[in-house]
């Protein structure tokens, strides 16, 4: 495929991939290989940092704004709370959390499912019951699934 | 930095700073057809000319260039003071600002990759913070830096690359027409 190619690009193509001298390598001075190898540790470092929610570890249980409980979400458990209109059905199993059943018209807060990440919430408006996962600190502790 | 010997007549370096700008112009225009994952990703090409206008005829020339390249391309995409204008102009006025401090480095230890990733993030960080203030008022933008800043690393370190590779070529001589 060489022999195909004009004049200036086998130039190139040789000088790029030709062996021995490594011409990109050579193009590196110290303190860019310093540089970029910093950089990139810091890029990796802020993914975790960024990227990720505090990890969930309780679940809250509010009614009217009131915490009726909270829930380790170490083991696995049902709660039932009195709201409004009925009995709200809270799940816990290990990591996360969900509303089981609700009597809400339109089961808003049951169709949103496992809650896994901290500052997440579901809302059982008509029953006035919240269920949110509180953890620890997070780059965004002010934050929950409500805030844009 | 070639150091001119000659005195050159003041429309040499009009001449040149628009050729330059030509150039990046075209590659801002022809990278605007590539398709990006993510709105704010791109290589970012033109930057290569802006590094080598840096390294060879200073700064003052470089801000020329660039700058003249965010207005003329602009222009030429149909997206002139669009945000994505602004967006282009806050990256650009960073990395400018960042570009006239990593001048000051050491030249034996740092080169052309280390200026081209500096500015690259400080590209993204201008984009981020003027779309943090303007665009998007919520800190949720911020969640976008990781990816932000990864494609800045590996961009600007092909582009610095490719400027350094330019740049161990001899000058193009100037012919003042």
């Amino acid at each position: 495929m060489n022999e195909r190619l004009p004049e200036g690009l086998r130039e190139l193509f040789q000088a790029a991939v030709g062996p021995g001298h490594g011409p990109w390598r050579g193009l590196f001075r110290p303190g860019d290989w310093l540089l970029v190898l910093l950089s990139a540790a810091l890029v990796a470092a802020s993914y975790p940092l960024l990227w990720r929610g505090g990890v969930a570890d309780r679940a809250i249980v509010k009614r009217d704004g009131q915490v009726v409980t909270e829930l380790a979400l170490n083991t696995p458990r049902r709660y039932e709370v009195e709201g409004a209109i009925g009995t709200t059905v809270i799940e816990v199993q290990p990591g996360r959390a969900r509303v089981l059943s609700d009597p809400g018209p339109r089961q808003y807060c049951v169709q949103q499912g496992w809650l896994t990440r901290a500052n997440a919430v579901a809302i059982c408006a008509p029953n006035h019951v919240t269920l949110q996962l509180g953890g620890r600190g997070g780059a965004h502790a002010g934050y929950d699934s409500i805030n844009y | 930095m070639t150091a001119s010997t000659i005195e050159l007549p003041v429309a040499a370096d009009d001449h040149r700073i628009a050729r330059y700008a030509a150039a990046a112009i075209a590659l801002s225009v022809a990278e605007a057809a590539l398709p990006s994952p993510l709105p704010g990703i791109k290589p970012g090409l033109a930057n290569i000319i802006v590094l080598v206008v840096l390294a060879r005829h200073g700064w003052r020339e470089a801000a020329w260039v660039s700058l003249l390249r965010v207005l003329a391309g602009s222009l030429a995409i149909g997206q002139f003071l669009a945000p994505g204008f602004f967006l282009a102009l806050a990256g650009a006025v960073c990395s400018l600002a960042v570009l006239a401090l990593a001048a000051a480095l050491p030249a034996r230890w740092f080169g052309p990759v280390s200026a081209s990733v500096l500015a690259a993030f400080a590209h993204v960080g201008g984009q981020l913070l003027l779309a943090r203030a303007w665009l998007v008022p919520h800190d949720g933008v911020f969640y976008l830096l990781p990816l932000f800043a990864t494609a800045a690393l590996v961009f600007g370190t092909i582009n610095g690359l490719i400027a350094a590779r330019l740049l161990a070529e001899p000058a193009p001589r100037e012919c003042v027409s």
